[in-house]
This record gives structure tokens, sequence and C-alpha cells, in this order.
């Protein structure tokens, strides 16, 4: 399904942040992305949903055979690329339902398929709320603006369950919540998964692995992938932490 | 139109009895004319002109043509139907080329204590109070534009609410222009007399209809507010790009009166629309809301002057521009506290969104503060839309065009909240929703 060969990328004009980046998903599987603060875990995410403030330097990835980044930010998500920002953007004066729904809509229309309005639009989110445990009240407020954190972070996998993608990138979404908001995040993502979509989660802790158990496990570091393994190499990195993995700097010198 | 062919069409009008009216109105005009004879066009010296050039005005060739015949414009209450809010019930007068046009006009009977008269039968009719009103509160000493609608002023309406009245329904005018107003200025002259602890709501709207362009509409409004009285006013500037506007309400406000203004300017070619006025009495106040939106190569300039003079007196002012194509908003807010005006309690805020790189604004809040104990504050923003928040919704499979349009929807929709009549709400929202969102409306 994603296929990122030798990625390199950078962004704000410096050196290249991440420095050839190998990473194959197929459909079913949860992989997770760990690593340090700095190691470039955001921008691996942000590269692969297109934000222009990312530049990529190297290399190529492919999603569902298409090149990515040939593909317009909407184009991916229109594609079925998902990602959940770890810093969820406000938007003031657009209503969360108004948003969605023109979200939801502009998907549904570039897979050729009719527009719903508003009423079945709201059907479609009362399901979803339960879900994330949000309530209604919240569909007439501002995208995200003046949302605690952890109501944003429900926000995004409500916007992830209603919008369904075939791939969902969550960039540690899991961070700054407690143990409750961590099981309806980590809830929701394993309601959400089908045969045919995959997932990449990023997180900093292994304590998210818990509740959503991944297949593959890559460790980030100074933006190549160290090292990769099953489920178990979370729990190794949560004993040991990040320090006894080479960087590959280090590799170099 | 320049200053000396208007001093002759002036002596040619009063020649021919200036229009007729009672007897102190030619002295007004002559008054008003030699004012304007004195001030001339404002130049950019004028520090109340300096971004906005009104050459186009002045070198134009509209001729005021107060006591011509209306020129057969047949319109039927279809044609003007788009213009009423879906309220056929309101109360409402319609001028067609700057005259009054009795078979569009109608809608509901005011209620006892309530005239709305149009202007030409006032003069008549009321001759007293327009005596004791016009001309008083709009500046024709100081305002050349003012000076000039004073020396033409024809048609227009005269509404007084008397002490103590609540009229629920608005007045609506609408001035209408059509392709026959090509080469004409329409001096309209509306005065609002609201009586103390009355409350009414005004609405203006200047619109223009089956391409009609090269006229020149200049509105004045004044309106006194007794004692007590909340005076809601609102005009929807939506002329033709193709022609020229200058529009003024002036106001008087007695103590404890509240003046609710929202100014929306969205069409033009060059327009200009102040909003003055005068908070007289203790612990009155105003709250004026304005939106410009601009396109292509317009140049529209708004002008707020708030005059706080009594102690314990209060302003809101939030105006919001969104400029694209190679237009050129204005924004000058000035803000009068005088020596006695202990108290004042002024908030004025002015936020620009420029979506292309060729629009500019130019905003200049204006504070003149002459007393010690005063909480005033200003601010002034002009800014571009905010590329994460695009990404953002581009991330969820909202296409380019369609975020843009509906990040510059949210920054507009901010301040069309603060209309408080629901249909108007409604309309403004349309409005901008077809200037900025296409596709969107309506879903
Ligand atoms: N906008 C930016 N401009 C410059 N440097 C940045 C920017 N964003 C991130 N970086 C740098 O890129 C590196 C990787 O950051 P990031 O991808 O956010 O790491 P992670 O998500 O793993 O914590 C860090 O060294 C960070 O300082
Ligand atoms: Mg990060």
């Amino acid at each position: 399904m994603l296929d990122i060969r030798d990625l390199q990328a950078k962004v704000g004009g410096g050196n290249d942040i991440l420095k050839g980046i190998n990473l194959a998903v197929k459909a079913g599987e949860i992989h997770a992305v760990m690593g340090p603060n700095g190691s470039g875990k955001s921008t691996l995410a942000q590269v692969l949903a297109g934000n222009p403030a990312y530049e990529v330097t190297g290399g190529s990835a492919t999603f569902d055979g298409r090149d990515l980044f040939g593909m317009q930010p909407e184009e991916r998500a229109q594609a079925g690329l998902f990602m959940a920002f770890q810093y969820p953007v406000e938007i003031p004066g657009v209503s969360n339902a108004y948003f969605l729904r023109s979200a939801y809509n502009e998907i549904r229309k570039a897979h050729g398929e009719e527009e719903v309005d508003p009423l079945e639009f709201l059907d479609i989110m009362e399901r979803n709320l339960a879900l994330v445990d949000m309530d209604q009240s919240m569909l007439q407020r501002s995208v995200n603006a003046g949302f605690s954190g952890g109501e944003k972070k429900r926000n995004e996998i409500l916007q992830m369950a209603v919008l369904r993608p075939r791939l969902a990138i969550l960039d540690e979404t899991d961070s700054g919540l407690d143990i409750d908001a961590l099981r309806i995040v980590a809830e929701g993502v394993n309601k959400l998964r089908r045969p045919d979509n995959a997932t990449i989660v990023v997180t900093h802790y292994q304590r998210l692995l818990n509740h959503i158990v991944p297949d593959f496990v890559h460790v980030l570091s100074a933006g190549r992938i160290v090292k990769s393994g099953g489920k178990e190499l979370a729990l190794e990195l949560e004993e040991k932490g990040y320090d006894w993995l080479e960087t590959p700097a280090e590799a170099v010198a | 139109m320049t200053a000396p062919v208007l001093l002759r069409d002036f002596e040619t009008f009063a020649a021919n009895g200036g229009g007729s009216g009672p007897s102190w109105l030619l002295p007004l005009r002559r008054q008003a004319i030699d004012r304007f004879a004195a001030l001339g066009f404002p130049t950019p010296k004028n520090e109340d002109w300096h971004f906005t050039s009104v050459v186009p005005i002045a070198e134009g060739s509209f001729r005021a043509v107060p006591d011509a015949p209306a020129r057969s414009v047949r319109l039927g209450r279809a044609d003007v139907e788009a213009f009423t809010f879906g309220r056929p019930d309101w109360i409402r007068l319609v001028f067609v080329n700057g005259r009054f046009d009795a078979s569009l006009s109608g809608g509901a009977t005011p209620p006892t204590g309530v005239t709305v008269t149009d202007l030409a039968t006032a003069w008549h009719e009321q001759p007293d109070v327009l005596e004791r009103y016009v001309g008083t509160v709009a500046d024709f000493q100081r305002t050349a534009f003012t000076a000039l609608n004073t020396a033409f002023m024809h048609d227009g309406a005269a509404i007084q609410i008397a002490p103590n009245v609540e009229l629920e329904t608005p007045v609506h005018l609408v001035f209408v222009s059509t392709p026959e107003a090509a080469g004409t200025a329409s001096h309209v002259r509306t005065l609002v007399v609201a009586g103390h602890q009355s409350k009414a709501t005004v609405i203006e709207s200047y619109v223009s209809l089956g391409g009609a362009k090269g006229y020149f509409t200049n509105a004045v409004t004044e309106a006194v507010l007794g004692d007590g009285a909340t005076l809601t006013h609102v005009k929807l500037q939506t002329e033709s790009e193709q022609a020229f506007h200058v529009g003024t309400l002036q106001a008087h406000q007695g103590r404890d009166s509240h003046l609710v203004s929202f100014s929306y300017a969205a069409g033009g070619e060059l327009a200009r629309t102040n909003v003055y006025t005068r908070l007289a009495g203790e612990g009155c106040g105003a709250t004026l809301h304005g939106l410009y939106l601009l396109d292509g190569q317009q140049h529209v300039d708004q002008q707020t002057r708030i005059e706080h003079a009594s102690p314990n007196t209060f302003s809101r002012e939030v105006y919001k521009g969104v400029l694209d194509g190679s237009s050129h908003g204005v924004f000058n807010g000035q803000v009068y506290v005088r020596p006695e005006a202990q108290k004042t309690d002024g908030k004025q805020e002015n936020n620009n969104l420029l979506l292309s790189a060729q629009a500019r604004v130019d905003t200049k809040p204006q504070l003149e503060i002459f007393a010690d104990d005063v909480k005033c504050t200003h601010g002034a923003t002009v800014g571009r839309l905010d590329e994460l928040a695009l990404f953002y919704m581009k991330s969820r499979g909202i296409g380019a065009e369609q975020a843009r349009k509906l990040l510059t929807y949210a920054f507009a929709a901010g301040v069309i909240e603060a209309v408080g009549v629901p249909e108007v709400r409604a309309e403004l929202e349309a409005l901008t929703l077809r200037r900025f969102t296409g596709a969107l409306a309506g879903s």
C-alpha cells in the first residue's frame, strides 16, 4: 500500500532531517514508528501528508502504486491517506460540522459518489461521536478552537472515523492524554481496523502500544530507521530508553 | 461634475425655485453651496481623504438634476423583490435613480407614533420637524459631499418615532440605480428622529439593476437619538462596480442612547462610507460594525468618527475587510475624547485579509484623547490566509480553492454575526458566500 524508498526531506532551509527512510506498509498491518524527540517522526508524517513547508530532497514514495509526491495534499486525502496531527490546527469561524461535511463530500465527489446533505451527515456524525465519547455540541464549535489538548486529539480520531482512510498516520496522538483519553483513542483506532486498511502509529511512548498492538516497530533516530522488529522491540525500548541505540551519525563517523 | 459646473447647475436650480419646499429651505441650500464652493472637492491633502482620490467623481460628468422630471424608468415590484430580504411586509420606500417611486413602495403601515414619509412630501407635511433638524446634524460646514447633498437634496425619507414607541418592523429604504442613471448624481437625504426611549431599525440598501453604471450616489442620513433611544442602522452598499458612491450617516446622541450601526460595502468602483456620531449625552454609546469585500479594481474607503463629548460614554467598533484582485481598501477610525468625556470606554478593531499580492489596504486608527480618565484601545491587523490552516483543510480532502474560500468566509462571518436582524444577517451571509465561496453557497 505504502512504499517509501530512501526518502530524504528537509524543512525551513536547513539540512536534511530525513536522511534516507525505507518503509513498506501493506494492507491490514499496523506499524509503530518510535524514536526520541527531534528524530524526524513528525517530519515523516508531514511529508507523507504533503505539508508544503517541507521539501522532499530525494527518494520516492508510492501509495497504492501512485507517486505520492506527485499528488496534492487533498488528492492524497481523497485517495485515502489520513494524518492525525501532533498539533491539530485551530480554525476559528469554521464549525466542525461544516468542515467535516465539506471534507466528507469532497472525498465522495472525488470517488464519483453523491454528496450527502446536512441531515444525512448528522446521522453519520452521531454514530461516530459516540466512538470518541464526544458531545454533539462540539459540532457547532469552531474547528479545534479553544479545545483542550485531549479534545483536539479526540477530534483527530473523530475525523479519521468519519473519513475512513485506507492509511492512517497518527502522529503522537497519545501524547498529553490521560489514561482514559488514551483508551478512547486506542479503542477508536482498533474499531476502525479493517483487513484493507493500515495504520502507522507514531509515538514516543510504549504505553499506547499496550492498546494498539503493532505488527512492526521501527525506531527512528536522527532521520534514519535504525532498527525494526516486532512488538517486543517496543518493550525493549521502554526498558532501556533510546540511549543504547547507536545513532547513524556515530555509525558513519 | 467639476465644481464650477455644479455651481452653475445650482443657480439654475435655485432660479427654478430650488425644488420648492418651505421658505427656509432655499437659504439653507444656498448656505451649503457656498460652503461647497469654499471647500471644493477634497484632495489627498485633506486628512480625511488621505488615501482616496475623488478625481473620478470631481471630473466625472455627473449632473445633479433634482428638479428634472423623473426619467421614464418602469420597474415592477418583481424587479426589486430580490432586495427585500423576503419581507414584503416591512415598511418600505423605494427610490429609483434617486427619485421616490410610490408604486414600488409600501409594506406595513407605520403604527401610531411612527411616520415614514418620502422627503418631497415631508417638506410640505412636516416642515417644522424638518426645519428643526435638517442640516443641524449632518455637517456641511466641514464636509464637501454633505454640503453638495444639502444644496441639491431632493428625495429621500423622513422617519420619526415618537417617544417611548418601540417599532418592531424595520423601515427599509431601497435606492436602486438602473442603466438610465448613467451620467447623473443622486443626492438622497434621510432624516431619522428617534424620540426619547424609542426603538427602531432603519435599513438602507444601495443596489443596482440591469448593468447600471457610470452614476454617482451621494447619500446623507442624519439621525437624532433622543435620551434612551436605540437606533439600529444597517447599510448595505452593493452598487454597480462601475459606479461611484459616497454615503454618510451622521448621528447626534442623547443621554443613555445607543446607536447600533452595521455597514456592508461590496460595490462601487470608488466608494466611501462615513459613519459619524456625536456621543453628546452622558452614558450613551455607539456600536459600529463594518464589512468590506473588494475585488478587481475597486477602491472602497470607510471612515468612522466617534466623538465622546460626555462622561461615561462608550464605543465598540469592529470593521473587517477582505481584499482580492488589485483592489484598494481604506479604513480610518477616528475617536475623539473631549476633555469633559471622563470615563470614556472605547474599543476599536480593524482586521484585514489580503487574498492577492496586488490588493492593498490602508488602515489608520486615529485616537485623540483629551480627557485623562479613559479606557481606549485599538488594534489593526493586515494578514493573509493562514497557510497551516489551509494545509490542514487540504489534508482532509478539501480542495485548495474551497479551503481558501472557506477560510475567507470564516474571517468575514465573525462580524456578520453582529447583525441583529435575522433576515439581514442571512442575506449578508449569502452575499458573502456568493462572493467568496461559489459552490459552497447554500450547503
Ligand atoms: N519548521 C521547522 N523549521 C526548522 N527545523 C525544524 C522545523 N520543524 C522541525 N524542525 C527540526 O527537525 C527535526 C525533526 O523534528 P520533528 O520531525 O518534529 O521530530 P519529532 O517529531 O521526531 O520530535 C528537529 O531537529 C527539529 O528541530
Ligand atoms: Mg513530533
